[in-house]
């Protein structure tokens, strides 16, 4: 009966979407009046889950699942639902619970809402609110079958702590053939990563080219936060594609996102509006992206965008 | 090599959004519906396994009618043949029931879909499909080469990218890194021209319920106006981050 989420770790951690997800099947479980299970996959220490709600923990420990197998992990999570007699199963919106969710929905014959944002309006019928129209448009989504998947996008429930035991028990489910093998990971390793960011600092076409970035990177250094760019940025190559962000990129919802020298097509503010507060520096104030901002600089990003790290470093050193 | 590319008809990545009949319904009016972009990074890659190494390419779009002249374009780029299996795509599961159907009879080794489309954004129905016909799958595929038996796929991740290596039936969820934005064509009058003669197949739907049901559709909140900051004055912009966003 319980809800069913699937904690994400990563080399033993439980990565920030997995504390979120459990902060969210707790309110779901609430709402049910029903308990809350994780899966872990080769997590260490789990007692962290309880913090944020998780009632039992079923840990899966096995040497052949370091690197992630969409088919295998599916596999495992809908093997932890049928035991707990899951009638709603929470995923994150990481890339891979994206993956492996829609193969998971299958096995549970689940009707599955991605993009989730908002704790259910209603349990009977199974109402949730997802975007649509990349972030143009908000959806009302009812699940109706009898097993429900939900994949919850990142930023949008936050962490809720709550006390509960989490209570972790060994768990050995069958392992299926992977058909898909990993064969080299190429992760860039001490740069925050756009999916995990609470920061995103972007540059557009205004920035006239690639070796002006050094200010973007340093702006992001100060403020801990990860780099991004416009799709025409990323066409001339001038950055590469895994930062273009937007609606044919990889989407944003951090706390703050700065835009220089951006803009703001339509395709682009898509794809960066689920993100909390947006700021924009940009030399013309016709600019579609000063409708969309929180805050806004008309100016020369040349000029401001150094004062700004200036400024920032003094701020930093007084905290 | 057999290959189907699923083709979803959306709006263009410019339309402003609407919905009319109570926010129940997209609105189509003024619209121009395109080709997928996730899609259309797959045709092209598949019109390189076909000018490469002898492929055959299909594609196939679950929708109505008014979906035909998107699958005709995609035959003036370049497919082979089209099938369109006649009913509204309710929702996810639904299409992916129809495609396992289509790739069951046309014996395919490879389905190239999207990611997600540009519309809905579910990303689920090449990963349905890929259950549904127990065939391996890669998401967020951003490159792809086949020699003989051998696939080898590159997937995006959180942070960077994996290189994995898998064998056929595959489904793959396809995105720009497939091939780049340069690479895509615009169809020419002769492939237009051959367009029109190349098959376009109406298959009926197999038997199949939606899990899910849209009820309605919301259009964010109206935003309140941009506060502005002299340029001169940054100061001002940590202090409000700092103090009345509260995200630094």
């Amino acid at each position: 009966m319980s809800v069913l989420v699937y904690t994400e770790s990563e080399q033993g951690t439980f990565k920030k979407v997995a504390l979120e997800v459990a902060s969210y099947a707790k309110a779901v479980a609430n709402q049910m009046g029903t308990t809350v299970t994780a899966v872990t996959i080769n997590a260490e220490d789990t007692s962290i889950l309880g913090t944020y709600g998780v009632d039992k923990v079923l840990k899966v420990s096995d040497s052949q699942l370091e690197k992630f197998n969409a088919n295998a992990y599916a596999s495992i999570i809908a093997q932890a639902a049928q035991k707990e007699g899951s009638q709603v199963v929470i995923v994150s919106s990481s890339s891979d619970s994206k993956y492996l969710a829609p193969l998971l929905a299958v096995d549970l014959n689940a009707g599955y809402a991605s993009n989730v944002v908002e704790a259910p309006t209603s349990t009977a019928p199974f109402t949730v609110k997802r975007t649509a129209f990349t972030n143009k448009a908000f959806n009302m989504t009812t699940i109706n079958t009898d097993v429900k998947l939900v994949a919850l996008s990142k930023n949008a429930f936050g962490l809720v702590e709550n006390s509960a035991a989490a209570a972790a028990e060994d768990f050995t489910p069958s392992i299926p053939e992977f058909g898909v093998n990993v064969q080299s990971v190429d992760k860039v390793t001490g740069k925050v990563t756009i999916a995990d960011a609470e920061i995103v600092v972007s540059g557009g076409r205004g920035l006239k080219g690639p070796e002006n970035w050094g200010m973007v990177e340093e702006l992001a250094d100060v403020l801990g936060a990860a780099t991004a760019c416009s799709k025409p940025v990323s066409d001339l190559g001038w950055r590469p594609h895994s930062e273009h962000v937007g609606q044919t990129g990889k989407p944003v919802a951090a706390n703050l996102y700065i835009a220089i020298g951006i803009s703001g097509a339509i395709q682009h503010l898509a794809g960066i509006n689920a993100s909390k507060v947006k700021v924009v520096i940009n030399t013309d104030p016709e600019a579609p992206f000063f409708k969309a901002a929180d805050y806004g600089i008309v100016g020369d990003a040349f000029e401001v965008v150094p004062k700004l790290i200036e400024k920032l470093k003094t701020f930093k050193a007084q905290q | 090599m057999k290959i189907l590319v699923c083709i979803s008809h959306v709006p263009d990545t410019t339309s402003k959004i609407n919905f009319t009949e109570g926010d129940t319904k997209f609105d189509t009016n003024g619209v121009q519906f395109v080709i997928n972009p996730n899609d259309e990074f797959g045709l092209t890659r598949a019109m390189w396994f076909k000018e490469k190494q002898g492929a055959t390419v299909d594609v196939v779009n679950v929708g109505g009618p008014e979906t035909e002249p998107t699958l005709r374009k995609a035959l003036a780029i370049g497919a082979d043949s089209a099938i369109r299996v006649n009913t509204e795509p309710t929702d996810g599961f639904v299409v992916a029931k129809q495609l396992a159907k289509v790739v069951q009879d046309g014996g395919y080794d490879l389905v190239i879909a999207g990611r997600e489309s540009i519309d809905y954004n579910g990303g689920m129905v090449p990963g349905m499909l890929a259950r549904l016909s127990n065939a391996n799958f890669v998401n967020t595929c951003i490159g792809l080469e086949v020699e003989g038996t051998a696939v080898t796929a590159v997937r995006e991740i959180d942070g960077g990218k994996e290189t994995v290596s898998t064998s056929f039936p595959l489904v793959i969820g396809g995105q720009k890194g497939l091939v780049e934005e340069s690479d895509l064509r615009i169809p020419n009058m002769r492939g237009i021209m051959m367009a029109r003669k190349k098959p376009l197949t109406v298959l009926e739907p197999v038997e199949a319920s939606a899990e899910t049901a849209s009820v309605k559709f919301e259009k964010p909140a109206p935003k309140g106006a941009v506060t502005l900051i002299d340029p001169d004055n940054v100061e001002e912009l940590v202090n409000l981050l700092h103090n009345e966003a509260k995200v630094i």
